[in-house]
């Protein structure tokens, strides 16, 4: 029998497609809407890719059911949007979750924001060999034997000599029989990443601003991701002094004190120095702060940064987040100090959730 | 081109048929012939996809639909067992990989379906060519698209399929208005008084039981109000919004076609969705007896017990069709078996003797066939839901409470849990939705009333549907609902949305 389902299934893919790419703006600042599954998998809830249609509001999502329990016991989770109430009288309202690969994730987001490609730096000299397994060799360490290769050897070998008795198949590897995997060696060009992100946990800094951060570094992870093998990522925290930190307590972290942003500019020299040489390594710091910052701090900061890291830097970026506190004053110290001179600084200022879009297309536009 | 090719059954399963067939028969079920399709998964998924037809139009919600179901049959979340068609003869689909108890089950699941297309009363009126019509429907549609392009007719389904539950389900049986003949010329004289009702008396009690100027003034009232509805267009407020698009709004002539296909195709599906509980109780009270009386060997009961009880199982959240039928069926051949209905048993307030009431009056099978003849899932509830069997199986009803959002009980009364019943079931669950005035402010504008009864409508899909409504209409349209209390009009004119308030509070 023969049914065109195909024809509607991948016109439906690309409505959700076209749909991911016109609503991205919506998605972007809705990081927690995009709920990561795997490794590399996300899944995009989208909701009301029904038709609409007249149907009852939420007051009227009633209904009838079956089982123990004391009146005002709850049932079910009404859903967190508010506006697309899905009823368990009303089969109609669902909500559908479509998963997109991180590098669909990111393909779409380059042509969303017309990313250019990055270009790695020191291609030429940044060469690295790798193993490949291709082939079959008479000689090696018991590690690699070839199981299936031996046996089909000791099988011939059995059979050849007339020592295989079919109603009573036992197959006997002896030494000359035993196969290995054998490599080749394979000149690569190595592109890998080290992203390190920065973050100012001063008492200024608020949860808002740093869901902001969290879900800008997000989109950097997965845009940095299509565009190198291998992505590390590091994270450190300051505010009057800085240490290197893990994911979980980068976001979790709050202290009270000051702000020394030159505490954490040397941290991360030093990671650079220790872990990460410039020659060897396609460097990305990523820079998030409310913009306090100690007054005479803001010289050695400024120096820090020129002299040590924005030379080894691919691109050094500096989000300033709006914050009820914060002066807001280093974004302004390094325009003045920098001005256009560095093109491997770039600066933006996110005033809320809607700005994080412009913030990644100023950050990963300039193609480096 | 479309044409759909089946292969013959195996022999094994052929067998089963014809004796599945013959024990339906002797128990009473009157069907269609009844063709079986053996398919493989992602076959069944798709035609299930496709509503059971394989040959529909194209529309990207199908494809939608294939895309949940295969994900949930490959991930192992779902599974579709039974599949059948009110058609004649009856198509039903059975999944290849699917075990043969479960095949039998299937089997005997779907006489039940067939019989019940067959005799159901709110089935009488669809078309049982459907298979033909659909594939039909489905060519006139791919037609329409090579002409018109695939985008420009794929938009105009998405906004028909907007107002696609706009349709007057009761409108097959009954007849509201005389169709208006465009050509009948001699129609009666507006200037002849309309005859005004009088009360019957004897001569001489003639002035004082019709007073001469109560008369007159229902005489006058009479004019006023044909006046009054001689303007009105519609006359009366009708609920079929897809009739009166069809008649009056401007559309193509494929656009027209498009429109009527869709029309039809929905009120072909609307009597499945105003009997599902019946339907399924019914396929599932057959299924349930002819496995356990006739179908299964000692191997197979577990696997059999295994699947009846998933399909009847229920949850908190959800009242399963399945299972609260087939129990409504039982407990009606159960209570006509031992005499448990009627003045006298309804009058009995004596609990033990309620209990032990046995009158031996064995009506229960006749009844059960009679119950599913005449009934649709409303008058089902509504005649037989009773407060023995609600409290029997444990109902309540649920809603939703803002502050704490999630869903709660709210009610173990049996007249609340009733009522909300009644209330889902109630034209299938949709808010009633009429054509109040063609000729808004007669400005050529389509005014709807949303006949309210105390639900609100969900304004963000009402102001989205007004948007493909308006896409049909080509004027600016509106609805007339109630929000917060207060009678509210959401009009949208192709630019923007309006909401206007009109003051007047309504409980």
């Amino acid at each position: 029998m023969f049914v065109k389902i195909g024809r509607d299934q991948s016109r439906f893919k690309q409505i959700v497609r076209g749909k991911v790419r016109e609503n991205l703006r919506k998605y972007v600042t809705h990081g927690e809407m995009i709920g990561r599954k795997g490794r590399d998998l996300v899944s995009i809830p989208l909701p009301q890719l029904d038709v609409p249609h007249f149907r009852y509001g939420k007051n009227g999502s009633g209904g009838v059911g079956q089982g123990d329990g004391e009146e005002g016991k709850p049932i079910g989770q009404g859903d967190q949007e508010g506006g697309s109430g899905q009823a368990g009288a009303d089969p109609g309202a669902h909500v559908i979750e479509v998963e997109v690969t991180l590098d669909e994730l990111a393909a779409i987001l380059g042509d969303e924001l017309a990313l250019p490609r990055i270009e790695p730096k020191g291609k030429s000299n940044l060469d690295q060999t790798r193993p490949r397994y291709t082939s079959v060799r008479r000689s090696g360490p018991e590690s690699l034997r070839h199981f299936k290769r031996t046996y089909i050897q000791a099988l011939r070998r059995q059979i050849s000599s007339n020592l295989y008795l079919p109603h009573e198949p036992r197959i006997v590897p002896i030494r000359d029989d035993k196969r290995y995997r054998s490599w080749t060696d394979i000149l690569e060009p190595q592109a890998n990443a080290v992203v390190i992100y920065l973050m100012d946990v001063s008492g200024s800094m608020t949860d808002d601003q740093k869901e902001i951060v969290r879900t800008a570094a997000f989109w950097l992870d997965t845009w940095l991701k299509s565009q190198y093998e291998g992505v590390e990522t590091r994270y450190i925290i300051h505010d009057a002094a800085a240490k290197e930190v893990d994911e979980e307590t980068f976001y979790h972290t709050r202290e009270s004190g000051g702000t020394r942003i030159s505490s954490a500019y040397k941290v991360c020299a030093n990671l650079l120095a220790n872990q990460f040489p410039s020659s060897e390594w396609n460097i990305y710091c990523f820079q998030f702060s409310d913009g306090d910052n100690w007054g005479e701090d803001n010289e050695k900061s400024l120096q820090l940064l020129r002299e040590t890291l924005l030379p080894q830097c691919n691109l050094f970026c500096y989000g300033q987040v709006e914050s009820p506190y914060g002066s807001g004053e280093f974004l302004r110290s390094l325009s003045a100090a920098f001005g256009e001179a560095a093109d491997n600084l770039v600066l933006s200022e996110i005033e809320n959730k809607e700005a994080i879009y412009d913030m990644l297309k100023q950050f990963l536009g300039k193609g480096k | 081109m479309a044409t759909v090719h089946f292969e013959a059954l195996p022999n094994e399963l052929a067998s089963l048929q014809a004796q599945i067939e013959s024990y339906a028969e002797r128990q009473g079920l009157d069907f269609f012939p009844t063709i079986f399709e053996l398919v493989e998964a992602d076959e069944l998924n798709a035609i299930a996809a496709y509503g059971g037809f394989p040959t529909r139009y194209p529309h990207w919600r199908f494809g939608m639909e294939y895309e949940q179901l295969s994900k949930g049959y490959h991930y192992g979340l779902q599974k579709i067992y039974e599949l059948v068609i009110n058609n004649n003869p009856c198509y039903a689909y059975l999944m290849k990989s699917n075990s043969l108890v479960d095949q039998k089950l299937v089997m005997c699941h779907v006489y039940g379906h067939c019989d019940f297309f067959k005799n159901n009363a709110y089935f009488s009126q669809t078309s049982r060519k459907m298979m033909d019509e659909m594939a039909n429907h489905g060519n006139r549609i791919r037609r329409h698209m090579d002409r018109q392009g695939v985008e420009e007719v794929e938009t105009f389904i998405d906004a028909c399929l907007s107002i696609e539950d706009l349709i007057d389900i009761h409108s097959t049986f009954i007849k509201r208005y005389d169709p208006v003949d465009k050509y009948n010329f001699d129609q009666t004289d507006e200037s002849d008084p309309p005859p005004v009702p009088k009360f019957q008396s004897k001569g001489y009690m003639d002035s004082f039981i019709n007073p001469p100027e109560i008369l007159a003034a229902e005489a006058n009232r009479l004019r006023d109000q044909r006046a009054e509805q001689s303007k009105r267009f519609p006359v009366e407020p009708t609920r079929d919004v897809m009739l009166f698009l069809l008649e009056h709004a401007p559309l193509k002539p494929w656009q027209l076609d498009v429109l009527s296909i869709l029309r039809d195709e929905a009120y072909y599906f609307a009597p499945q969705a105003q009997t599902k509980i019946m339907n399924e109780g019914w396929a599932s009270y057959w299924h349930s007896s002819m496995m356990t009386r006739m179908g299964l060997i000692d191997e197979e009961v577990i696997h059999y017990c295994d699947h009846h009880s998933g399909t009847l199982a229920s949850s908190p959240d959800r009242l399963n069709p399945y299972k609260l039928g087939i129990e409504l069926f039982r407990d009606i051949e159960e209570r006509w078996n031992s005499g448990r209905f009627g003045k006298e048993y309804d009058e009995c307030e004596d609990f033990d003797e309620r209990q032990n009431w046995n009158r031996d009056t064995g009506l229960g099978r006749q009844k059960i066939f009679e119950v599913r003849r005449i009934h649709n899932d409303l008058t089902f509830i509504d005649e037989f839901l009773t407060l023995d069997f609600c409290r029997q199986y444990k109902l309540f009803s649920f809603g939703y409470n803002p502050s704490s959002n999630a869903y709660e009980i709210e009610s173990r009364e049996f007249p609340k849990i009733k009522q909300q019943l009644l209330f889902n079931l109630t034209n299938v669950g949709r808010p009633l939705i009429a054509v109040r005035e063609g000729n808004y402010k007669n400005r050529g504008e389509l005014f709807l009333e949303h006949q309210f009864n105390g639900v609100e409508l969900k304004i963000s899909w009402a102001r989205d549907t007004l948007v493909n409504l308006y896409r049909l209409w080509t004027r600016p349209v509106h609805i007339e609902t109630v929000l917060e209390g207060t009678s509210t009009i959401l009009s949208y004119d192709g630019s923007e949305h309006k909401l206007e308030k009109s003051g007047d509070r309504k409980s």
